[in-house]
């Protein structure tokens, strides 16, 4: 097996510098395909798959990615092999070596040809090995970083073929890295092996680390010092970036709080009002998202990646709707009671989950994610994905915003002025009635558009805004009531904190032991951690 | 001479006794002495549902007396509720003894198949009733008051106080959902056989539940009503409509708040004792956060500050919600947030303000004078 | 004055007791129907999976009533919300059984439920047919398991992971709730026992309906990084398996790397979800939708007309409640009653096909056989097999791998009649110190 993976790299990098000899023998595999079509199990496909890669041709790329997409089909009626791509109850088939369209199939008619991991894994090797020598670099890049995780020392030569004849910065140190990997398993000399320790070690990663790890295990006497001693350096580097690594996880976690819990700091800390609805409207946020991307999908599916900017808007105007309404129907009338807004509240919490239920279903809705915010980029060490990137810096625009409305705005002031004391406001010729269902309904638009955030790390389903409730309350109170930077402070705080207890105490007992921090801190700052002075506070 | 205050000065309250007092009698009666077939059976599912609401009457009442007369709004009361189901469903679980499925007389099932080899001390003494009856009241007494002697102290009042007696409940579902903690984690514990040597399964031991739950509750009103008809009761109210004023005369509001809240908890878990069996299951649950917010609107629908209220509240939501989950199983929901939304908005007293209200403008209309006299007003409680 | 002191004690009497009596009013319907008690959760955390059950029951009975129902008589659904709350599923099977008088119950998700209405069933002696995978270590003498037991479910998708994918390392990672932790304890056992160091496995708990999987994802895809090949083994609930996929895709962990098997996730799960970045995660089930037989294509294209939803997918717990209610049909015919005791005996050994193109019989211990399915989750949402048992696996409700019950073993039929018989000392009752 080894052998022919060699062998089938030298055969690669050959075909990639004498790019005439290809097209040589579409006879043989089309009798090599004709074998997939009879194939019972992943042993004798993954045969096949070995056998396509030795013949080295370019087509055989095409044939094998499709193959581990599960793009790759049999025809019931004739046993021929195509591409298929989906096309509602059809499939459109083409001919797997030079992609000509051979007209379509019903689903009845054709059989997937199956694959599994090990053999997707099987095929990922081999086309690594195939792509060594591929015109774009990132397919290079990838070719590389596989050839790390699985270093195989027949691989040397074309590796230093690759390496040779390498233009790309990254892709060349990347390949040497492979080709450090790869001498440690080799029967080279001491020198040579030192020196890819070295090549190593200066890599500092996990994948770095499990080849020297299992290097050490392998070897003795002063390699294996060498080797244990760059282990050592890893893996106090990694330590370090571990620290970096849970603020990170703490500063994104602090952020889906300030997030679920912002609009709460309006609508509970600026205005009193217990509003246990405050989930529902995070939920008829993440709802607006699900109904926006259907709706792209079926007329406008090119505008997919805006789905989320265009959902924003529809999601504030919807929840901020439903706020107002709430307020103007309800709330109003219980100003001066605020512990009776909570039970009022409540109710149109059960009713508006139990609405959603009825509409939607009870089962979770696919909300998707735009291209921009899938996958991860590598900082140092620290692994960042995307969407917890955009989660923050959305939420820090969302703060910003609402500070600036909130000190920089009249109307602003006077959301300020009637909270603080109404009848002087009112004096003053402020419509009190009004500022007040605007500022309802403004935390609740707010709650919307983290709703939409929200929708691309959780669950979309009736239940959604229950999971954020009980959290958001803990930040305001927590922060102290009436206080956004409070607020701010506070979700950041409890995010880092939960972060750094995680490791150690497990995510059960860590979060039991925020709470009873939680409590224990407001027996020292009954007022939370900015609290409010003067006399309003006592009204 | 309790019993001749009680006739004399508040009709009300002595009505409620008499009318618990004389359910705990006629409906075990009707219950097992009547055949099935006549129009007067009360069948047993019944008889457990009503032993289940009583429960819950006596829970809401604990609330309102810290909620009500003392204006402390605990979102935490379904913990003191939980724990004191607890510490019977221990006593429960280990009357079961060898007929457990894997017949270990040492060891509950849970901890059999999880492979504990041995009891954990704090199951210790779990064996006898009356040291189940005294943990009962003295574990959810305890916490109350190691909570309360903290907070109350440190001033922690209004919103705050809410906020963290949710966190502590919190708290405890994420704790006792642990299967680590011996407590059974998410199953909680159940499977029971027998109560004192009764088989909680039979129908007179489920009849004698629901005396004891109904006779608890008439005592229940009665500890409450002399609470607050004595001089502490004053000082209760005039913590909750004025707490710096009270204590610029002198009192220690963190005392009365203290005994209140933890009388209220061994209240909440006296009734949590008295549900466990009637059940047949405590889990974690019964801590929801959720769960302890359905008690204050209980009391709420039913009326604060008032001792019938919440007795009158719980009955009625548990009513409405055992009925509509049966009928409407799929809008009940819709039914039972109208019904909180409208009893907030119309109802800002409750039922019991409701009837007050009645009361009052029968009385009017018929004889002005002796009217005004019969329609006695609770002290209403100031936000 | 006295007179007026009655009417207060009569009115408030009314309250206490009438409140109860007022749900008790015996039901309209004549004798003409069965009535079958569906006991799933509407509402509340639960109802996200629960929900389609409940429709899944009444489908199943309206194609039963056109075929004309059963003993001459038509089948009618009793329908009731226990609202994801455990001691009310308790008060629920109570007022099915002895108000509405069902002949049978379908019903219950967690375990939690289940434990919950246990007591009622016995005390009451109905019948409840139960269709979710469970952690096992039950036999009860009222109760059909009709989903999987651990070995029909976590023991196969280990041994898939060893064999085929070569796994050294494993990752036990589950909600901390008792089904997860008797799995993971049961697992521990068995890959101990085929030679897996302790150091090789590491088990994590989460709480309820967990939604930040930063740190336990980077932790396995540092478990992972050590050069051997590792896998995980998730038990966790139904909730949280969203956030924890999306964060596994959004990390980079590729099921060719570290591959996950999950024991809780279906198509019903991965309906919300973009499983794009999610292909080739596997589940162990004993029933996809994908399955290619000629009776699942039948219930599936019946099920999206009944549901008049094209998109609506089909799980195993819906299979699992498709066979029960046709076991307890047949049964019933085989009994001439719908009285518990006669469908009970009459019930072990029943045999109905199941939606995989076999037969599933009802076995002693009240357990079925299945067999078992590891699937591997596709682009399109769907899971495509890519190994299956050689034939059925028994339910086993003791397991082999704890010591406490590997010497228990059920059997329901007479003289036996025990749930809990102990083949080391030949008595029923567990351990068999008493007794």
């Amino acid at each position: 097996m080894q052998f022919v993976r060699g062998l089938v790299l030298a055969i690669a990098v050959i075909c990639a510098s004498l790019p005439s000899l290809a097209h040589a023998d579409e006879a043989g595999l089309r009798a090599l395909l004709t074998r997939l079509a009879t194939t019972t199990n992943f042993q004798e496909t993954e045969s096949v798959v070995r056998d396509l890669a030795a013949t080295g041709e370019p087509a055989v790329e095409r044939i094998l990615s499709a193959l581990a997409d599960g793009n790759l089909y049999v025809r019931k009626s004739d046993q021929g092999v195509f591409t298929g791509k989906e096309d509602g109850q059809t499939l459109s088939l083409s001919d797997p070596l030079d992609g000509t369209a051979a007209g379509t199939a019903a689903k009845a008619d054709i059989v997937k040809v199956k694959v599994n991991n090990a053999l997707r894994r099987t095929i990922r090797d081999v086309m690594g090995g195939l792509t060594l020598g591929s015109a774009d670099p990132t397919v290079r890049l990838s070719a590389a970083s596989t050839m790390l995780k699985r270093p195989d020392k027949t691989a040397l030569p074309a590796l230093d073929a690759a390496i040779a004849g390498e233009t790309d910065a990254t892709v060349k140190a990347a390949l040497a890295q492979a080709r450090a990997a790869a001498v440690l398993v080799s029967d080279l000399g001491e020198a040579e092996k030192r020196a890819a320790i070295a090549v190593l070690a200066n890599r500092g990663d996990s994948d770095a680390l499990a080849q020297l790890t299992a290097f050490q295990a392998a070897s003795t006497g002063a390699l294996a010092e060498t080797a244990a001693r760059s282990v050592a350096q890893i893996e106090t580097s990694m330590a370090a970036w571990q620290v970096a690594q849970n603020v990170w996880y703490g500063i994104s976690l602090g952020s889906v709080l300030l997030l679920a819990a912002i609009g709460l700091a309006i609508t509970f800390g600026v205005m009193g009002v217990i509003n246990m609805a405050h989930g529902e409207m995070v939920m008829l946020g993440a709802y607006t998202t699900f109904v926006v991307q259907q709706a792209i999908r079926a007329f406008a599916p090119d505008l997919f990646d805006w789905s989320l900017a265009i959902a924003l808007p529809a999601a504030f105007l919807v929840a901020g709707g439903v706020g107002l309404a709430i307020e103007r129907g309800m709330i109003r009338f219980l100003y001066g009671r605020p512990l009776e807004t909570l039970l009022a509240t409540w109710g149109v919490s059960l009713i508006l989950q139990q609405a959603v239920r009825t509409i939607f279903g009870p089962t979770n809705q696919e909300v998707g994610a735009p291209s921009w915010m899938a996958g991860a980029f590598q900082l140092g060490q620290l692994t960042i994905t995307w969407s917890r990137l955009w989660i923050v810096l959305f939420c820090l625009a969302v703060f910003l915003l609402l500070v600036f409305i909130m000190k920089r705005t009249s109307w602003g002031l006077r959301m300020r002025a009637v909270t603080q004391n109404r009848r002087m406001a009112a004096s003053m010729g402020i419509r009190t009635p009004w500022v007040d269902a605007f500022t309802f309904a403004l935390g609740s638009g707010i709650a919307g558009i983290a709703g939409v955030a929200l929708s691309q790390i959780d669950n979309v389903s009736p239940n959604f805004g229950q999971g954020y409730i009980i959290d958001s309350f803990m930040v305001v109170v927590f922060g102290g009531v009436g206080n956004l930077w409070g607020t701010f402070i506070g979700a950041m705080t409890l995010g880092v904190l939960n972060k750094f207890l995680e490791p150690y105490a497990g995510a059960v007992l860590g979060k039991i032991l925020v709470l009873v921090l939680i409590i224990l801190f407001i027996q020292k700052r009954p007022r939370g951690l900015f609290a409010l002075k003067g006399r309003a506070v006592e009204a | 001479m309790i019993a001749r205050r009680l006739f004399s000065s508040d009709r009300r309250i002595a009505v409620t006794i008499a009318t618990l007092l004389a359910a705990a009698v006629i409906v075990p009666v009707l219950n097992l002495a009547v055949p099935a077939e006549s129009a007067f059976h009360v069948p047993s599912y019944v008889v457990a549902l009503a032993g289940k609401y009583l429960c819950y009457a006596l829970l809401a009442l604990a609330l309102d007396l810290v909620w009500g007369y003392c204006g402390i709004l605990s979102l935490g009361h379904g913990a003191f509720f939980a724990l004191g189901g607890y510490a019977m469903g221990m006593y429960l679980m280990r009357q079961i003894g060898a007929r457990g499925v894997y017949g270990n007389p040492d060891l509950p099932d849970f901890m059999v198949f999880l492979n504990w080899k041995e009891l954990p001390w704090y199951w210790l003494g779990f064996d006898h009733f009356w040291f189940a009856a005294l943990m009962v009241m003295a574990v959810p007494g305890l916490l109350a008051f190691v909570f309360g002697w903290f907070a109350f102290r440190s001033r922690v009042t209004g919103v705050y106080l809410s906020i963290i007696t949710q966190a502590m409940t919190y708290a405890l579902l994420l704790a006792f959902f642990r299967n680590d903690m011996g407590f059974g984690g998410n199953n909680g514990l159940t499977d029971f056989k027998d109560i004192l040597g009764f088989s909680v399964q039979a129908s007179e031991t489920r009849s004698a539940l629901f005396a004891a739950s109904a006779v608890a509750l008439a005592l229940g009103v009665l500890v409450t009503w002399l609470v607050v008809g004595s001089k502490y009761g004053k000082l209760l109210m005039a913590v909750r409509d004025a707490e710096s004023r009270t204590r610029f005369l002198g009192w220690r509001a963190e005392n009365v708040k203290l005994f209140a809240f933890t009388l209220s908890a061994m209240m909440a878990g006296i009734a949590g004792a008295f549900y466990v069996p009637q059940v047949g299951i405590i889990n974690p649950g019964e801590f929801d956060p959720a769960n302890s917010i359905e008690v204050v609107i209980w009391t709420a629908v039913g009326g604060r500050g008032t001792i019938v209220g919440p007795i009158v509240g719980a009955i009625a939501v548990n009513a409405a919600k055992s009925w509509f989950t049966g009928a409407l199983p799929e809008l009940w929901l819709f039914a039972l947030g109208g019904l909180f939304i409208a009893s907030t908005l119309f109802l800002p007293r409750g039922i019991v303000g409701l009837w007050d209200r009645w009361q009052q403008m029968r009385a009017t209309r018929a004889v002005p004078a002796e009217g005004k006299a019969a329609a006695r007003t609770e002290p209403q409680p100031a936000e | 004055m006295r007179g007026h002191f009655a009417n207060w004690t009569a009115a408030a009497m009314a309250g206490i007791v009438g409140a109860g009596l007022s749900l008790a009013s015996p039901s309209a319907a004549a004798d003409d129907t069965i009535k079958v008690g569906v006991l799933h959760s509407l509402s509340g955390t639960m109802a996200i999976s629960e929900t389609t059950l409940k429709d899944t029951m009444l489908f199943l009975i309206e194609e039963q009533n056109k075929k004309g129902g059963l003993l001459g008589k038509k089948l009618e659904a009793v329908v009731v919300d226990p609202a994801s709350d455990w001691p009310l599923f308790a008060e629920k099977a109570r007022q099915l059984i002895e108000q509405d008088k069902v002949a049978a119950v379908f019903g219950c998700w967690t375990s939690s439920s289940r434990k919950s209405v246990l007591p009622v069933f016995e005390e009451l002696n109905s019948l409840l047919f139960y269709p979710v995978q469970y952690e096992g270590e039950e036999s009860q003498r009222n109760v059909f398991y009709t989903g999987a037991a651990p070995n029909q479910q976590a023991i196969p998708a280990v041994d898939y992971l060893m064999n085929e994918e070569g796994v050294q390392r494993w990752v036990l990672a589950g909600t901390d709730y008792v089904y997860p932790q008797t799995t993971n304890k049961i697992l521990q056992a068995y890959l101990q026992s085929k030679g897996v160091a302790a150091e090789d496995i590491m088990v994590n708990y989460t709480p309820f309906g967990h939604s930040d999987w930063q740190t336990i994802v980077s932790d396995i895809k540092k478990f992972g990084s050590t050069g051997k090949k590792t896998a995980v083994v998730s038990t966790i609930n139904g909730d949280a398996n969203v956030p924890f996929y999306k964060e596994l895709g959004n990390q980079g962990i590729k099921a060719e790397d570290i591959p996950v098997v999950a024991f809780s996730v279906g198509e019903e799960e991965l309906a919300g979800l973009d499983t794009a970045p999610l292909v080739g995660h596997l589940a162990a089930w004993n029933y996809f939708q994908s399955v290619d037989s000629p009776a699942n294509a039948e219930f599936i294209s019946a099920w999206k007309g009944y549901t008049k939803n094209d998109k609506r997918v089909t799980n195993d717990p819906m299979e699992a409640h498709v066979i029960g209610f046709n076991m307890w049909l047949k049964a019933v015919e085989k009994a001439g009653t719908t009285d518990p005791d006669a469908v009970i005996d009459a019930i072990v050994g029943v045999s109905v096909p199941n939606l995989s193109g076999g037969f599933s019989t009802m076995m002693p211990n009240h357990h079925i056989t299945k067999p078992v399915l590891i699937g591997e989750i596709q682009a399109d949402g769907q899971f495509e097999t890519v190994w299956q048992t050689a034939g059925l696996v028994v339910g086993d409700e003791w397991s082999d791998y704890l010591p406490d019950s590997k010497d228990l073993i059920a059997d329901w039929r007479a003289p036996m009649s025990c749930g809990n018989f102990n083949v080391a000392t030949g008595k029923c009752g567990g351990k068999g110190t008493t007794n």
